[in-house]
């Protein structure tokens, strides 16, 4: 024990004393979550949107004035001509056009139906479909309150609400997938980079040819990580909750239970990945790229899994963030228990045992 | 026996790195191993301190085998490996004292034996390893191969790349821990610290050609050695020399050339050219060999063979 616990403090000192670690393991989170957070979003907000209003009635301009007050979009003129809309895209100075048909109101009130056109500049898709389905919600809304007191021979009232997260806040989604990735991040390539560090100067020779244990010697290397990696989980926890209002409706002692198990993961897989390298430069290499990428592109942290090709599914199973997500989006914002979550549970709980004997076995108590 | 290697055969794929090598170092011995870059000295080291295994043969510390009873044997011994593997982020005292726990023991407790060296590099003992100059990194390193008091110590060329001065304190602090009982295996490439061990093995190319006591003369058997000296300097004429009819062998020797001719006529004719030369501050002496006069005759054979 005394072995032991004089290997963790060494560890802790080169830690402290590596300015360039530091920054990583505490400034990198917070930096993440705040990018992510603020700039990232699938929200919309300040769209500009020009109008063709052919009919210039009460109708329409009633209605202008409902899309302008919903606070997501702000005016971009009047034009009068149908050429005006591609220069108002080209320009860039508005995203979307609305186009009221001639005799709008005449039509709605004697015919029962008026045509409204809406126009987006597609060349940016996301932003584009996002536009025209707030719009069309704001237009929706509006018509349905006016025709509140007209009877109607039969109408279907469709209103549709977002569960646990009603304001389609992207910082929802963000924060599960920014803890998945960012305890891979920190617990993986941080292990694997300080393992090899030791093969790369040498000092691997020393500790080998004493008689501290393969198990000492990687508990001694990853005890340190999974305390300043739970500190980590935590601090995102807090970050998310403080600076933008998101919730944790479950269990906290489970939400840190399983940020446990997955950085103890995490970290068998940087001890696993330090097996195979020689130098820093190779583990920071294979961490980035093997954990990172997938972690960000297949985990289903930005990309839906069920819109990918089914190979591309099948390869997102064996990605531990993927679970992680799930089990911490169901705890944090659905507040579910431990009943639902305990497949997911158990596969992660499972790839930590598959990679802690993985490591184990590949670790050499010898140089050849 | 602190050591016996038994017919130990090593090799990295097609490479092979040791050729039977076969010898034992006595308890509380001072045993060196020289030989050139390459010659495999590293690589026994490494057999020595568990780290790598033979192809064939066997290799006992203290009754260890390096191969069955490793956990046994790496708490006996002292290893320094060839290069500086301290942390080079760690303070001197933080080395110690990690060295130290590693081995289940503080730094107070062997603290007598490692005074000499350590309280050389003391002063500097809040400096970053990494800031030390070389000679006190190897004083640091051989503080922290002692800290556990090992039953054998080995050493992988500690004084490689230290200056002259800092050299010899080293030798001199290796014959204060032999006093202490502590078996040591220390290898180096620079013939003239072969004076300095008990016995002395060379190696060359893997092969284990010769262990000698360097205490006791060699017999002259080695034909005819001479020493040049000039105050001119006497890099000049090693070439000159080299080309002469009956020269065996010429190889600088600090600030003279040693010369071996293959008889004794050789010599008067050798002796009558360089008169010719017309240098008058020439000196010609014929020696005794020196434990490096006799390596260098030995590495020239096997180079031939």
């Amino acid at each position: 024990m005394k072995r032991f616990f004089g290997f963790v403090k060494k560890e802790f000192q080169h830690i402290f004393r590596d300015k360039r670690t530091l920054l990583i393991l505490f400034g990198l989170p917070i930096v993440m979550i705040i990018l992510f957070g603020f700039v990232v979003s699938t929200e919309i907000r300040d769209v500009k949107v020009g109008i063709w209003d052919r009919s210039m009635d009460q109708a329409s301009i009633r209605a202008t004035q409902k899309i302008f007050s919903s606070g997501y979009f702000v005016p971009a003129g009047y034009i009068d001509h149908e050429e005006e809309i591609g220069e108002l895209f080209r320009s860039g100075k508005a995203r979307v056009v609305v186009v009221f048909e001639e005799g709008f109101e005449r039509n709605l009130l004697r015919e029962d139906r008026a045509a409204i056109n809406l126009i987006a500049d597609a060349s940016d898709a996301n932003t584009a479909q996002l536009s025209l389905t707030y719009l069309q919600g704001v237009l929706m809304t509006y018509f349905q309150s006016v025709n509140q007191d007209v009877e109607m021979p039969w109408s279907v009232n469709m209103k549709s609400r977002m569960f646990y997260n009603e304001e389609m806040k992207g910082v929802y989604m963000f924060i599960p997938g920014l803890m998945a990735l960012i305890l891979v991040l920190i617990s993986a390539l941080m292990t694997s980079v300080t393992i090899a560090r030791e093969k790369e100067f040498g000092t691997m020779e020393l500790l080998l040819a004493s008689p501290l244990k393969p198990r000492e010697i990687i508990l001694g290397k990853v005890t340190p990580y999974v305390l300043l990696s739970f500190v980590n989980a935590m601090t995102i926890v807090l970050l998310g909750f403080l600076v933008f209002d998101v919730p944790v409706r479950g269990s906290l002692w489970l939400l840190m239970l399983i940020c446990m198990l997955y950085i103890t993961l995490a970290l068998s897989l940087g001890v696993l990945i330090s097996t195979n390298v020689k130098t820093q430069q190779m583990a920071m290499f294979i961490s980035l790229l093997g954990l990172m990428l997938p972690s960000i592109l297949l985990s289903g942290f930005i990309f839906p899994i069920e819109n990918m090709p089914k190979v591309l599914q099948w390869f997102s199973a064996i990605m531990p963030p993927r679970w992680f997500i799930v089990i911490v989006k169901n705890i944090m914002l659905k507040g579910t228990g431990f009943a639902f979550i305990w497949k997911e549970t158990l596969i992660l709980l499972g790839m930590t045992i598959f990679f802690i004997l993985a490591a184990v076995k590949r670790f050499k108590i010898r140089l050849n | 026996m602190s050591l016996i290697i038994d017919q130990v055969d090593l090799s990295f794929g097609a490479l092979q790195a040791l050729k039977q090598v076969d010898f034992e170092v006595k308890d509380g011995e001072l045993f060196g191993l020289i030989g050139p870059d390459g010659a495999g000295k590293s690589s026994l080291f490494r057999i020595m301190a568990s780290l790598l295994i033979p192809d064939k043969g066997r290799c006992l510390m203290h009754g260890h085998d390096v191969v069955k009873d490793y956990r046994e044997l790496r708490k006996i011994i002292g290893y320094m490996p060839g290069r500086f593997s301290l942390y080079m982020d760690l303070s001197v005292e933080e080395n110690l004292a990690f060295y130290a726990r590693v081995f289940g023991t503080n730094v107070k407790e062997n603290y007598e034996l490692i005074r000499d060296v350590y309280e050389q590099i003391a002063p500097f003992k809040k400096r970053l390893a990494g800031k030390l100059s070389g000679g006190m990194k190897q004083k640091l390193a051989l503080s922290c191969a002692l800290i556990h008091r090992p039953e054998v110590l080995i050493l992988d060329e500690p004084t490689t790349g230290v200056d002259a001065v800092s050299r010899r304190e080293f030798w001199d602090m290796l014959k204060k821990i032999q006093n202490e009982g502590i078996t040591i295996v220390v290898s180096t490439p620079y013939m003239d610290e072969a004076e300095m061990c008990d016995r002395v093995g060379l190696i060359q190319k893997g092969k284990l050609l010769e262990i000698t006591d360097p205490s006791k003369p060699y017999e002259n058997d080695q034909a005819q050695l001479f020493s040049l000296k000039s105050e001119k300097g006497i890099y000049a004429y090693l070439d000159r020399i080299r080309n002469m009819e009956g020269c065996k062998q010429a190889w600088l020797f600090g600030d003279q050339l040693h010369v071996t001719l293959h008889s004794e006529e050789d010599a008067t004719r050798v002796k009558a050219a360089l008169d010719g030369w017309g240098d008058s501050s020439l000196e010609w002496l014929k020696i005794t060999p020196s434990v490096e006069d006799r390596f260098m005759g030995l590495i020239s054979n096997s180079e031939a063979l």
